[in-house]
């Protein structure tokens, strides 16, 4: 008898901080930092105070001391109300930390994990590239040694935190010889490292997504993280762990959706009455109210995996999967739940429909998160 | 010095609120929070020692269910150093006076040179037990304080009344009660959360504490509740429209009908 849905009364306790620094922090401003495209530091501060950028890392290493499935929590809450704000921690935590945390040398660590685990410094994770995108092995940005240094050219594509003033460093992967894949660390302010201007896009408009270049960016050699050549296999292991974060903002923001269409639907009457009593709203409801609930489920039980030192990537995809598609369908049936307010920029909602589509893009499309599941059954 | 702070557990805001029609007790089934005055409290005693008075140890005190544990271990993180949580079937059905005799004497072996309790608890609403506790303790009493400072061994506290403030100093061991306005309590970090489960909770039972049965419980009860009702029904609003600046008249007239200018 060891199966049990009750969270522990320290994870219940970090859903409420994480609510109540959400629904009185971010609530306020989000639509405000999403109008203009701002990215809000001094809230991603705020939240590092709380400790909510490190929470699966040792307190050892300058983390939070908690687990993967405290962790999900955090994002939920954080994307229940503002996904921006999330994936913002999210691709710190997972993506910009973890492979300094995993993969790191002693050496590596202490230089550089104690500001990313504590949040006085954002990390970013550069895989993508202009012809590397699902395809994130085709990677051309190239990495020589020279007298000590790697000499690193290219460029990489729709990269979260490494542009902002937090931001302190950018873990990419670069062909070191041929058929031979590495990630580098490169530290923002290094000479012939460059970030864009902020990219213009439709959602995650508060979240920085930038372009990079290299051009003869010369860092360390001690720089290459873990041996030469295991770049690949890495970013897989990073990816599979990132999906647990990216699929519990799914959750999140198909929870805030859900409660938005759930309290419009009591308070707006048309024809004499809310339009809650209508059969047609409360069957949206009732289906977004069950697939949230499958959602969670799935996402918890991916986190528990890692937790539990299991295998977990097979979950992980699952998830990410189910609620990145979720995250569309709740967003899209609780606009429509709003009629002609729903469209206007005054109501979250609208936001939020325009945040969601991005999770059946971004940390993987929906297609290769099949191509994963699919491989995950031996096909 | 030592400060005490009491709270407890009460059902959570978001929970409906139900008397068991066969006890007239509050059905606690639901979910339960810490009462959020006493995280007023907590926060003060925090404050005091980060503005330099030398507070050795802030120990919260609870008088509930042995399962209370998710509120006590919300006070931990939010900064008390220990818990103590007195607990046993004997004090179910305590009224206002068997708790605050229970709390007193569980609160007078904690040298604390300082008792703070919150204004009121949520779920009762009966903002007296400051004062209770303060008389089992024989020390003195300041309520509803909004602002508080510390010099020596003088507490200076001042609190809202109808018509202003009250500027109250009394010399310690004194007891206060907050208000909501005294603060604006942080949220607790991640690391205070975790930390939390490290520090000791002590369980203690009547006997433990030295607390007389016959004084405790529905039979020690000095206040007996023979029924209960629901509120009369809310009186319909009346709509006053403004037609060409004659609200204003309508509106005193209004509240001179029912007496209350
Ligand atoms: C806001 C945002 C933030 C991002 N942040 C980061 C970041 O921090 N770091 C980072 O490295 N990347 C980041 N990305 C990049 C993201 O991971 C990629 O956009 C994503 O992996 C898809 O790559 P692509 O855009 O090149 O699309 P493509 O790979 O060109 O895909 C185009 C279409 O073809 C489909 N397709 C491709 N291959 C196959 C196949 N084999 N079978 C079936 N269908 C296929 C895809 O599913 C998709 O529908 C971010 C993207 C966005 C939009």
């Amino acid at each position: 008898m060891t199966l049990g849905y009750d969270l522990s009364d320290q994870h219940a306790q970090l859903r409420e901080t994480v609510r109540a620094f959400a629904e009185g922090q971010l609530a306020p401003v989000a639509e405000e930092l999403d109008r203009e495209g701002r990215f809000p530091a001094e809230l991603v501060q705020a939240a590092a105070e709380l400790g909510l950028l490190g929470i699966p890392l040792p307190e050892s290493a300058g983390g939070s001391g908690f687990d993967t499935v405290a962790y999900a929590i955090a994002i939920e809450e954080l994307a229940r109300v503002d996904s921006s704000f999330a994936i913002t921690v999210a691709a710190h935590t997972s993506l910009g930390t973890m492979p300094i945390h995993l993969f790191g040398s002693e050496q590596q660590k202490a230089r550089w994990l104690d500001d990313l685990a504590s949040g006085r410094g954002l990390g970013a994770f550069g895989l993508t590239e202009v012809g590397a995108g699902s395809d994130a092995g085709a990677t051309r940005t190239t990495a020589r040694l020279d007298g000590g240094e790697w000499v690193i050219d290219g460029s990489k594509m729709f990269i979260t935190n490494a542009g902002t003033p937090l931001s302190k460093l950018v873990t990419i992967t670069a062909r070191t010889g041929p058929d031979e894949v590495s990630n580098i660390v490169v530290e923002n302010g290094t000479a012939g490292y460059d970030q864009s201007q902020p990219l213009k896009k439709m959602g995650w408009r508060s979240s920085d997504t930038r372009e990079l270049t290299f051009t003869g960016c010369r860092v360390p050699e001690q720089n290459l993280l873990g041996p030469r050549g295991e770049g690949f296999r890495q970013f897989l292991e990073i990816l599979d762990g990132g999906r647990i974060s990216v699929a519990a903002l799914g959750l999140g923001m198909a929870q805030g959706a859900f409660e938005m269409g759930l309290s419009y639907a009591k308070q707006r009457e048309q024809f004499g009455r809310p339009i809650g009593s209508f059969q047609a709203i409360q069957f949206k409801l009732a289906d977004i109210a069950t697939e949230v609930e499958a959602a969670r489920n799935l996402v918890y039980k991916a986190a528990w995996l890692k937790d539990q030192g299991r295998a977990f990537a097979q979950q992980a995809a699952i998830a990410k999967l189910y609620t990145g598609e979720l995250a569309r369908r709740a967003c899209n049936e609780s606009l429509q739940i709003h009629g002609g307010y729903g469209f206007m920029d005054e109501y979250p909602i609208s936001r939020f429909y325009r945040d969601a589509k991005v999770l059946e893009i971004g940390e993987g499309t929906n297609e290769v998160q099949r191509l994963v599941i699919a491989r995950g059954l031996g096909l | 010095m030592n400060i005490a702070v009491c709270v407890k557990e009460v059902p959570s805001a978001t929970s409906a609120k139900r008397l068991d029609p066969s006890t007239y007790r509050l059905d606690r089934s639901g979910d339960s929070e810490l009462n959020p005055f006493d995280v007023h409290g907590l926060e003060e005693a925090i404050k005091l020692r980060e503005a330099g008075h030398e507070v050795e140890e802030i120990v919260a005190v609870c008088m509930g269910r042995e399962n209370a544990q998710r509120p006590l271990q919300k006070a931990l993180a939010l900064g008390a150093d220990r818990v103590v949580l007195l607990t046993d079937p004997a004090l179910a059905g305590s009224d206002i006076s068997g708790t605050a005799y229970a709390l007193a004497t569980v609160l007078e072996k904690q040298n604390a040179d300082l008792v703070i309790l919150g204004q009121q608890a949520s779920d009762a609403d009966c903002y007296v037990m400051a004062a209770a506790v303060a008389d089992h303790l024989r020390r003195p009493l300041v309520t509803q304080v909004a602002s508080l400072s510390l010099e020596g061994g003088t507490l200076r506290a001042k609190r809202q009344t109808e018509h202003g403030y009250d500027v109250i100093e009394a010399t310690l061991p004194a007891v206060i009660s907050v208000s909501d306005a005294i603060n604006t309590p942080r949220l607790p970090s991640i690391k205070a959360i975790m930390g939390a489960k490290k520090k000791p909770t002590d369980q203690v039972s009547a006997a433990d504490a030295g607390i007389d049965p016959s004084r405790v419980g529905e039979g020690g009860a000095k206040s007996v509740v023979r029924s209960v009702s629901p509120p009369p029904a809310k009186q319909e609003g009346r709509r006053i429209e403004d037609t060409g600046g004659d609200s204003a008249g309508a509106i005193v007239e209004f509240l001179a009908e029912r007496g209350v200018i």
